[in-house]
């Protein structure tokens, strides 16, 4: 039933974090580019622990600057109230018409834990189980609110059908939320959650949790074996592994312009502090991402450019653009949400579920 | 038309977004989607073609329950501030872009964050209206709980404000983070803020709360009162107990601006305006409205009382729990009491008396009678400006924009361009000095 190898359509996602930027413009324009070539998502990182903006509201920033690329900031959620997160997030849905991702990441430092002088740091396996809990109590806020639950009912003055309303009653060992949001449904029902999966800590919360996950491989193997764990860990959790795609995160640097990849690595990606980079031109790294995803070993890659303007430029009209002419990668997007362009289920509403309604939850641990 | 300047001060204007409350008519065919991006949109460009200050949300952190049941008459939901603001960022230019924030269920480090991210993203626009939620009720989708006792509320919120102001002074006018430090009574933080100070230093700073605590809280750190003091008298009342209050914190009477959120009602005659305005009052107190607004008051289930018969001559319940998540009536006795009153020496049903003393539109009439209402009104030191909540989303605003904005605009009382390119420079307000 389940393919050993991903042979779905590829998926491309670029970060587009510009250090120290505040104004929306040249974060606008980064996300234009990307959809130009038509990728699937970009990635705004965030931490309390180094000067930035705040990425969510980046995100909502250049909403209306684009039509169709996903928009998946990082948040939080060891300092961050799951309650406001989940609003957020859901808000960030609606202001994009169904664009809106969210990667989930934690806060480990003594530094960050002093910004807040609520709790001291904690492991990070207790964070990521945190992290699950954050996860799991925003998809049932996101749930709390049956698609359908605005009547508008003149003839019996009721604005709304207050029993497609559901409190959510979570009880995490952290904290606990009664519900229901105060954000109706968002389009795409649950924004698209991504993990990164590379830390031994994170990778239960991305099989359990996540739509996508991202791994560091530094090899076709490397990354098909951490696929592989992952669709493993999903599938033993309950859910579908086919639900689950599984991204390469690569640092590219295509500073050297045409010229052919360093010697000595052969276009495959060099260890460095940041992880496996990509250093040289967009044919040869076009030659490894389809390399990569002919193999099976993943489902698409996540793209960070080491110098945004000038990096993704050459990525979208080099390697993109040759990946789009050999019909390995769309031209257009089909659809107009995240999960469309991903080939994601709009999950159903699991209260919808309990009251006897068709339907069957997609992609959600039970 | 003649330039009558009756006053040097000129008025100010805000929209409110309406959202979650009996105001809004969503029985009227005109209503649209209070969730849609489009509908927020719709209302900011309108506001900023009238050349307003600013666009403002509120907030409330969980839907209303009454009797333990959601309560489901008026509208209910609501995307979160600032990220629709930071949207609004995009497609508009000058419009200054409030957000409603609890400093409760909030910590200081992230929201001034938020904000400041907001300020850089809008190029100077932003305004934060601090308010003070401590019910039990609320504080059950957060981590801190009801913890906090409703005196203790603004001794936090003024530490929160406090606090979040050191964080914006905090990277030197270089640009430059430096560490903070804040040890007090309700936060000990420290470390390094995430960003520069803003393009307005600190976004501007309202309050809306009504008691002692919170009118002082407001005449010592913030820019604008958000006020329901609507009416002449009480306005009048209001400025002059609030402009009072500021010289006892060195500042000067225009440091702060009063604005009511105000409601209207324009028609081609003043007969017409005014049967208008009886016919939206209909249809915001529906009969289950009416009833439910004096279970409000009364504490207890009246469902068996006919709406448009006479009041019911019981007691209300003073420590009732029947209606959560709405700002707590805190006399019901005289509420009561003056309902029965008014509906005895009136011959008032239920629904009449609900109708009469509920939110009553604050000005009506023909377009140039309601901007001669309004002028008179600041004129009279009741109020600098108003915040204008529409009945109806999102177009409500249009025949405001559209006729009684020229008309304040030929009297003078009005500008006529946006001079500044910043929130504080619509509001004629200073940029806070740094204090690194
Ligand atoms: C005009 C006005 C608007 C308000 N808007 C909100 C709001 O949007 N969200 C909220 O939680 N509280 C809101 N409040 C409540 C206040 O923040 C405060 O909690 C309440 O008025 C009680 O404080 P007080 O005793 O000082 O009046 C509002 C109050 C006023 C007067």
């Amino acid at each position: 039933m389940t393919p050993p190898t991903g042979r779905g359509p590829l998926h491309l996602a670029a970060a587009i974090d510009l250090p120290e930027v505040h104004e929306a413009a040249p974060y606008a324009e980064l996300a234009l580019l990307a959809e130009r070539g038509a990728l699937d998502f970009v990635t705004l990182g965030d931490s309390f622990a180094r000067p930035g903006p705040d990425a969510l509201a980046v995100a909502a920033g250049i909403a209306p600057r684009t039509g169709r690329v996903g928009l998946v900031p990082t948040v939080t959620t060891t300092h961050t109230e799951p309650f406001h997160v989940q609003a957020a997030v859901a808000t960030l849905d609606w202001v994009s018409r169904g664009r809106a991702g969210w990667l989930v990441d934690v806060s480990a430092t003594e530094a960050e834990a002093r910004l807040f002088g609520r709790r001291p740091a904690a492991p990070r396996e207790e964070l990521w189980r945190e992290a699950g809990d954050v996860a799991d109590a925003a998809t049932r806020l996101w749930d709390s609110w049956e698609d359908d639950a605005e009547i508008r009912d003149v003839a019996t003055g009721r604005f709304i059908d207050r029993d497609k309303l559901h409190h959510v009653d979570f009880e995490g060992s952290t904290f606990s939320v009664r519900g229901p949001s105060i954000v109706p449904r968002p389009p795409q029902g649950h924004p698209v959650r991504v993990v990164d999966a590379t830390a031994p800590p994170a990778r239960e919360t991305a099989a359990r949790h996540a739509d996508v996950a991202l791994v560091r491989a530094a090899s076709a193997l490397q990354a098909d074996a951490a696929r592989a764990e992952l669709r493993g860990l999903a599938a033993r959790s309950g859910r579908d592994p086919d639900a689950l795609r599984v991204f390469a995160a690569l640092v590219v640097d295509l500073g050297g312009g045409e010229c052919a990849a360093e010697p000595g690595h052969g276009g495959g990606p060099l260890p460095t502090a940041q992880g496996p980079a990509y250093r040289g031109g967009p044919v040869d790294l076009a030659e490894l991402i389809a390399g990569w995803h002919r193999a099976g070993a993943v489902d698409g890659f996540h793209l960070t450019p080491l110098e945004p303007r000038r990096d993704l430029e050459r990525l979208v009209n080099g390697t993109v653009a040759l990946l789009q002419h050999r019909g390995l990668f769309r031209t257009f997007y089909p659809g107009s949400t995240l999960r469309e362009h991903l080939g994601l289920a709009r999950p159903a509403n699991r209260y919808a579920q309990l009251a006897g309604k068709p339907g069957s939850l997609v992609g959600e641990p039970s | 038309m003649t330039q009558r300047p009756e006053r040097h001060r000129q008025i100010h204007l805000a929209a409110h977004f309406p959202g979650v409350n009996s105001t809004t008519v969503w029985s009227d065919p005109r209503s649209g989607s209070h969730i849609d991006f489009s509908s927020f949109e719709h209302l900011a460009r309108t506001a900023e073609r009238g050349l307003f200050d600013f666009f403002f949300l509120a907030e409330g952190l969980r839907p209303r329950e009454h009797k333990g049941r959601i309560h489901d008459l008026d509208v209910v939901g609501r995307p979160e501030s600032l990220t629709v603001l930071s949207a609004l960022a995009a497609v508009t230019e000058r419009l200054g872009l409030a957000g409603t924030v609890s400093a409760t269920f909030n910590e200081p480090f992230e929201l001034a964050r938020r904000f400041a991210a907001l300020d850089h993203l809008s190029g100077g626009r932003a305004a934060w209206n601090v308010v003070t939620t401590s019910d039990a009720f609320t504080g059950e989708n957060f981590r801190r709980g009801g913890y906090l006792d409703r005196a203790d509320r603004y001794t936090r919120a003024a530490e929160f404000l406090a606090t979040a102001r050191e964080l914006w002074d905090s990277w030197t006018p270089q640009g430059r983070p430096r560490p903070f430090a804040h040890h007090g009574e309700h936060f000990r933080i420290e470390g390094e803020f995430t960003s520069p100070r803003s393009p307005q230093g600190h976004p501007v700073v309202i309050q809306a709360g009504d008691s002692s605590e919170g009118r002082e809280f407001a005449a010592s750190a913030a820019d604008v009162i958000f006020t329901r003091h609507g009416t002449l008298e009480a306005g009048r009342a209001f400025y002059a107990d609030v402009k009072g209050r500021l010289a006892a914190y060195g500042r000067h009477a225009d440091e702060l601006k009063i604005m009511p959120g105000v409601t209207w009602v324009l028609g081609d005659t003043a007969a017409e305006a005014q049967e208008k305005a009886a016919e939206i009052r209909r249809e915001q107190v529906s009969p289950q409205n009416a009833i439910l607004a004096l279970e409000q008051v009364w504490g207890v289930d009246l469902s068996s009382y006919d709406p448009d018969g006479p009041l019911p001559a019981i007691d209300p319940e003073p420590a009732s729990e029947l209606a959560q998540g709405r700002v707590k009536i805190t006399d019901p006795f005289a509420v009561a009491a003056k309902w029965r009153a008014l509906s005895e020496a009136k011959g008032l049903s239920i629904r009449q008396t609900v109708i009469e003393t509920t939110a009553r539109q604050s000005f009506i009439g023909t377009p140039a009678s309601v901007a001669e209402q309004m002028a008179e009104f600041v004129g009279a030191d009741a109020a600098d400006g108003f915040i204008l909540v529409p009945h109806l989303t999102p177009g409500g605003l249009d025949d405001f924009v559209g006729k009684v904005v020229p008309l304040l605009q030929e009297r003078g009382a009005y500008r006529t361009e946006y001079r500044g390119a910043t929130l504080r420079s619509h509001l004629g307000l200073r940029e806070p000095v740094w204090k690194g």
